[in-house]
């Protein structure tokens, strides 16, 4: 047995002492052909000068399709761009136009006075003041608790058919076209009152219809921003759902829910043609909202263009101060919703 | 509502009531609950209701003119078909050219917003094209007819000399500059925004992730903006323009104080006979009319409100075949 094992041991030996021999030999020329191959060359074991490596931003003066496609990158840059620049000509050409012609009657005469009995020259667009603030005030009390109510609805209970053919309808009103929303609300005094009945009250009921929409999507919008911890929070400790939405959720949104009711305000302020139909134009001061035609800024802007009488200058001064007037008190608007939302913007830690 | 949320608080319970105290504010806060609750309900369905009473008063009031036959025309015997016909088609015409012109403009100026203006000046300058919303219709008017008009008429002449040949300037040339052509650029300028506002977004949208795979490809900025941004945005730029040629089709004051109306059907863009709008025609004749011309008015203004139906209803539906396709927005 010893034999057995020993044998082996002795050839197993044997063997080892030959292989290790034939590695030995053969060993350094592969190590040497490795390192020869040219793919694993390392830059230290480099003979030869190769050229330095290209940089992949490196342009090819005589790569063509290259140049045609930064060609055309610097097309599409001065396309965009000159598309801005075109976008503000209208614009900056407008607010030259309306201030250096407005500025002519920007005067008290102009706000302390109607236009009844006045003839060329003088007269004010006082009428046309007081009856927008009057229509577009009337219109807000009626939109903002319909279409605050309504986004309450969308947001908090909506759920079902009843909430998606509020929401689509609420879409289908936004695309009314303003004259329309005129003659609806025309044809419904008419119907209702009878023969005659252009009065403010109309007016805002167009206005309305205009304004709905745009205060339902804008509450809607702040409303969902609310995040669904504080609902949660107040109705896990028992507070009711109504109270949770009028003390939590309204609260927290309320600066959001400014910004879009002014918005809307400004939106429908300059609306003329909805009010041309159901208010009609008075030269006279009118204080009634129930009680016959009144002057509205943009209709009065549109009438004094429209209908110039004699000393046709002294009418397009006129129409132009209006524009001017009508677009400062958008602006304002504007202004004040957006130093709201600025300044009450959701904090991170409400 | 105040002094039905404050009974429950302010009644201090005495040992004795404690069961009458803890049964009376469940009851009234379930009776707040549901009465605000019908509140909310009710104002939703008062819009459902309104929004019939629109279509039942314009309907009631148009009536009298679709029945009325040949007696619609002023000057001639018309029905009320071949009445709005030409407004009709001064409507559609004057809208898409105000969009096709304002289509251009809009996606250059939301892709110079949103990625090519420094991000410190993007919002600013996003707010002064917003600006162009905030002015009234009427002060668009009158600037059209002012300033806008007297500047292209000596275009419009140059046009029908030269490029008299193509149907669309035909001439001769509007002396006043009040045409088809002005109203449309009136119109674009005046669609601008909406149109810029829903693009931006859009674009805005954008994974930034395939944007920077683009750029880190070696794609130029355009083609990255051609290659990543605009494929997902095409259904938004189709509704932002469905939405802009909404707005064009309803505008009134601006076409009324800017074209020098006429009622007929022509494709010529620069010269005296334009045809007219429905509502500027609405608005130009409505402070004079009696009897039936007003149910007259009143039907087209009918007529206009199913044009705009269906664009806007076009619109929709490509937005929810947006929100269907999208997985961002599921």
């Amino acid at each position: 047995m010893s034999e057995d094992i020993a044998s082996p041991k002795t050839s197993s030996s044997k063997a080892k002492k030959q292989k290790p021999s034939a590695l030995e030999v053969a060993g350094p020329e592969i190590l040497a052909e490795i390192i020869s191959l040219p793919e694993l060359e390392h830059d230290s074991h480099r003979s030869v000068t190769l050229p330095p490596p290209r940089s992949p931003f490196a342009v090819d003066k005589s790569d063509v399709h290259l140049k045609r496609r930064r060609q055309k990158d610097k097309v599409a840059t001065v396309l965009v761009c000159a598309s801005f620049a075109l976008a503000m000509v209208p614009l900056l050409s407008l607010m030259i136009t309306v201030i250096s012609r407005g500025i002519n009657r920007f005067d008290v005469t102009f706000f302390t006075n109607s236009m009844r009995n006045v003839v060329g020259e003088g007269g004010g667009a006082l009428h046309a003041l007081v009856g927008t603030l009057e229509i577009t005030g009337l219109a807000a009390v009626i939109s903002v608790p319909i279409g605050l109510m309504t986004a309450i609805y969308l947001v908090e209970y909506g759920r079902g058919r009843l909430a998606k053919a509020v929401t689509f309808f609420v879409d289908v009103m936004t695309g009314i076209p303003s004259i329309v929303a005129g003659l609806f609300a025309y044809s419904l005094f008419l119907l209702v009152f009878g023969p005659g009945s252009q009065n403010g009250v109309a007016g805002a009921v167009a206005l309305s219809v205009l304004m709905i929409p745009v205060v339902v999507r804008s509450c809607e919008e702040m409303l969902r921003l609310v995040p669904n911890e504080l609902r949660e929070a107040s109705l896990a400790l028992g507070v009711p759902r109504w109270r949770t939405i009028t003390k939590v959720v309204l609260p927290t949104s309320i600066a959001g829910i400014t910004t879009g009711v002014m918005l809307a305000i400004a939106r429908v302020i300059g609306e003329t043609a909805p009010l041309l139909v159901t208010v009609g134009l008075t030269q006279s001061m009118n204080y009634s909202l129930t009680d016959g035609p009144m002057m509205t800024l943009p209709v009065f802007v549109y009438n004094s263009y429209m209908s110039q009488g004699v000393d046709a200058a002294a009418y397009v001064d006129r129409a132009w101060t209006g524009a001017l007037t009508l677009i400062l008190i958008v602006m304002a608007l504007n202004l004040v919703a957006r130093l709201i939302a600025a300044k009450f913007a959701p904090k991170g830690n409400r | 509502m105040s002094t039905i949320a404050q009974r429950p608080t302010s009644g201090s319970p005495t040992p004795g009531d404690v069961a009458t105290t803890k049964k009376k504010p469940k009851r009234n806060n379930r009776f707040a609950d549901m009465s605000f609750k019908g509140l909310a309900v009710g104002a939703g369905v008062l819009i459902l209701v309104v929004l019939g009473f629109v279509t039942v008063f314009l309907l009631a009031e148009a009536w009298p003119a679709f029945v009325a036959g040949d007696q619609v025309g002023v000057n001639e015997p018309q029905t009320i078909w071949q009445y709005v016909a030409p407004f009709a088609f001064g409507t559609v015409w004057v809208a898409a050219i105000a969009l096709l012109l304002a289509t251009p403009v809009a996606l250059g100026i939301a892709l110079f917003i949103s990625h090519y203006a420094p991000k410190k000046i993007a919002a600013p300058l996003g707010y002064l094209v917003d600006l162009l919303a905030a002015v009234p219709s009427v002060v668009f008017g009158l600037w059209g007819i002012q300033v806008l008009a007297p500047f292209l008429q000596p275009i419009y002449v140059w046009l029908t000399t030269y490029l008299g040949w193509i149907p669309l300037f035909a001439g001769p040339a509007s002396g006043t500059g009040r045409t088809v052509l002005t109203v449309a650029l009136v119109l674009a300028v005046m669609i601008l925004p909406i149109m810029t506002a829903v693009c931006r977004e859009v674009f805005l949208q954008t994974p930034k992730l395939q944007e920077e795979a683009a750029l880190a490809l070696g794609a130029t900025r355009w083609e990255m903006i051609r290659m990543a941004v605009l494929p997902g945005a095409t259904s938004g730029i189709i509704s932002a323009m469905m939405l802009g040629l909404g707005r064009a089709l309803g505008e009134t004051m601006a076409v009324a104080m800017v074209l020098s109306p006429a009622a007929l059907i022509s494709f010529a863009l620069v010269t005296t006979q334009n045809p007219n709008t429905i509502a500027a025609n609405i608005a130009l004749n409505f402070p004079e009319a009696f009897g039936l011309r007003i149910n007259t008015l009143i039907a087209t203004g009918l007529v206009l409100f199913a044009i705009t139906l269906v664009v806007n209803m076009g619109a929709r539906w490509v937005i929810s075949r947006r929100a269907a396709f999208s997985g961002a927005n599921a």
